[in-house]
Parts: structure tokens; sequence; C-alpha cells
């Protein structure tokens, strides 16, 4: 079955290669325009789109913010998005288990970046997949919800340490599920010495000026590293 | 699982590449994969099998280079290993590192030809 003689050859290709190279495409497109772009991963009902439907709504009172949601099958998201009154699109990603930069190219056909300040992209629920493809973005939000058990950081490291950020969700419940939060801050600094973590209710909004506020600087400096 | 779409992506450049080397045969395929590469070794050699299936790859091998996290150790200011995944410290010192200098590859380096 073997050859007689088969030759090593070097070659060297990124696999991803191509989705990289799209993604520093975007990435420069998104500068040109000054659109500063956040992404939100997650596993699946940990609250990505209660907490977006909460920044949207609230930072559309000063900025100019939209989304883009990743979702397997269905529309359910953008709807509820769409209540925001923020522009929201949604990639319908069939069977496949997380975005990649080419969806989120199509996906961005027709609308005018430069007339963004922020945008966020929302990605399918998931842990595993996301954590591998470049989406353009200049800051990945990774969030746990108190239901999720102290521990996700360490079922999950490669996500956690691709992210920039992490939220802690669902705060107003960690009483009644016993939530240890001292022990999930340490799993996350575990994970990734020195990550900023924020915690957050969704539904009574407890924790959210202090994200807003930080992710809102974070564009602002995005921006200006930019400009300069 | 995104590892099929991975394998997919490897045989269909491998097969590129033998195309332009004139049609040679590719036996191999090798590839260095991080441990945080996000994609799991395991499923990836599912995948490779089944994915090579109809295509000039088929009955090809995928042999994997595991490649460990390292990282610039900011107190031992030198490359060190970690404790583990779970725990991003200095394997020497302990002190926590963050600063990966490897372990994220994805990389198709060599290709087993005739």
């Amino acid at each position: 079955m073997m050859s007689i003689n088969p030759r090593l050859v070097e070659v060297r290709q990124n696999v991803l290669k191509q989705n990289d190279l799209l993604a520093r495409r975007l990435r420069y497109r998104f500068r040109e325009a000054g659109v500063y772009v956040i992404s939100l991963v997650s596993s699946p009902g940990a609250g990505k789109t209660a907490l977006l439907e909460r920044l949207l709504t609230e930072l559309r009172q000063s900025i100019r913010v939209a989304a883009l949601v990743g979702d397997l099958a269905t529309d359910n998201d953008a709807a509820r998005l769409a209540r925001s009154q923020a522009p929201v699109r949604q990639i319908v990603t069939g069977t496949v288990c997380h975005l990649e930069a080419a969806m989120v190219e199509s996906a961005l056909d027709g609308w005018s970046l430069e007339e963004l300040d922020l945008l966020f992209i929302e990605n399918v629920g998931n842990l595993v997949c996301p954590s591998s493809y470049d989406l353009g973005e200049d800051l990945r939000l990774v969030m746990m919800s108190v239901t999720e058990g102290e521990d996700k950081p360490l079922k999950y490291p490669t996500i956690f340490n691709t992210a920039d950020v992490a939220v802690i969700t669902k705060v107003d419940l960690a009483e009644a599920v016993e939530f240890d939060l001292a022990e999930a801050y340490q799993s996350i600094q575990r994970v990734r010495p020195g990550m900023r973590v924020f915690e957050v209710s969704s539904k009574t909004g407890d924790g959210m000026s202090g994200l807003i506020r930080f992710l809102t600087s974070q564009m602002v400096e995005g921006v200006k590293a930019t400009a300069g | 699982m995104h590892e099929l779409s991975i394998a997919m992506s490897m045989i269909e450049m491998a097969a590129e590449e033998a195309v332009r080397r004139g049609g040679v045969r590719v036996h191999a395929i090798h590839l260095k994969l991080g441990e945080l590469s996000g994609v799991v070794r395991e499923a990836l050699l599912f995948s490779y099998e089944v994915a090579c299936g109809g295509t000039p790859l088929e009955g090809s091998r995928l042999v994997i280079e595991e490649v460990p996290v390292m990282v610039y150790c900011p107190s031992c200011r030198a490359e060190a290993a970690i404790i583990s995944v779970q725990q991003f410290c200095c394997a020497v010192c302990h002190a926590p590192a963050s600063q990966i200098v490897q372990g994220q590859e994805l990389e198709v380096t060599a290709l087993e030809i005739e």
C-alpha cells in the first residue's frame, strides 16, 4: 500500500489562513470606517441576547450602535434585539457551530459602516468552536452565567484565553444557586491571569453601568489609537 | 464540532499543493497542533479520514505533532512551560503568566509526496 519512496516537502501553511486573511481585511475595514467591534461568546443560554438587548438599548441613547447575531436556525434573537431599535442583522449559520469571518463579511453587505460607532457580533452559543476563528473584532467578550457553575473557565480554558474580558451574568440568581463569586474569579484568573471581570444582571440592570463605561472607554481608546 | 471543516480545508490545501507540484500523490499531511488551538486531536483524526473519502487524498495519513503551551514568564524573564491550561502559571516559579509564545498553532508543516 505505502509508496516506495515518499519524500517530505516543507509547506508551512496556517490551516485557517483563509479565515485569518479575511479577518485581517475586516479589521482594516472596521478601522477605516471608525467603527469599534466587540464580539460576544458564551455557552447557549448564558444570556448573550439579554445582555446585548440591554447594551443596545442603553448605548443607542448616546452612540450609533448595531449588532450582527449568529444563530443556528432561527431569527428569534434578531427579533428580540430589534426591540432595542438599533439596527440588527441575523446570520443564520445552518449547522455550523461558530461564526467565520466570511459570514460576517457577507452579513455586512450594503451596510455603511461609516454610520456606526460600535458594532456587536453575537457568536453562536458555543464555548469550543468559536475560539479558533478571528472575526476581525477589536475586543472579545466571554460570558458565563451563575447557573453554569464556577469552574466553567477551567473546562473551557481556550475560549477564556482568546477573550479579552469576562462577564459573569445573571448575578441576580447568584444567591439562589449558591454561586461562589470568589471561586469563579479564581477560575478565571487561573486560565487567564489579569483578565478584567464584570458582574451583571441583564434583568435588574445591576452592574450594567460599569460594563458600559468600560466598553465605551475601550471604544474611545481603540478609535483614538487608529486615528493617531 | 468544527474539526470536519478544518480537515476539509487541510485536504483542499494539500490537493492544491499536489497539483502545483505536477500532480504528485500526497501520502501524508504533517500538522502542528497547539494545545490552545481549539481543535481536538481525536475529532480531527476522525474527521480527516471521513473527509479524505472521494478526494485525491483518500488513504493518506494525518501526522499530528502536538505543541504544548509556552509562555513568557515575567519573573523568570524567560520562556517557560505552564502548570496546565487550567493554571496559567510558570511551571518553574509558579508566577501567573499570560503572554503566550506557543501553543496556538494550527499549521500544516509538510507533506509526504511521491
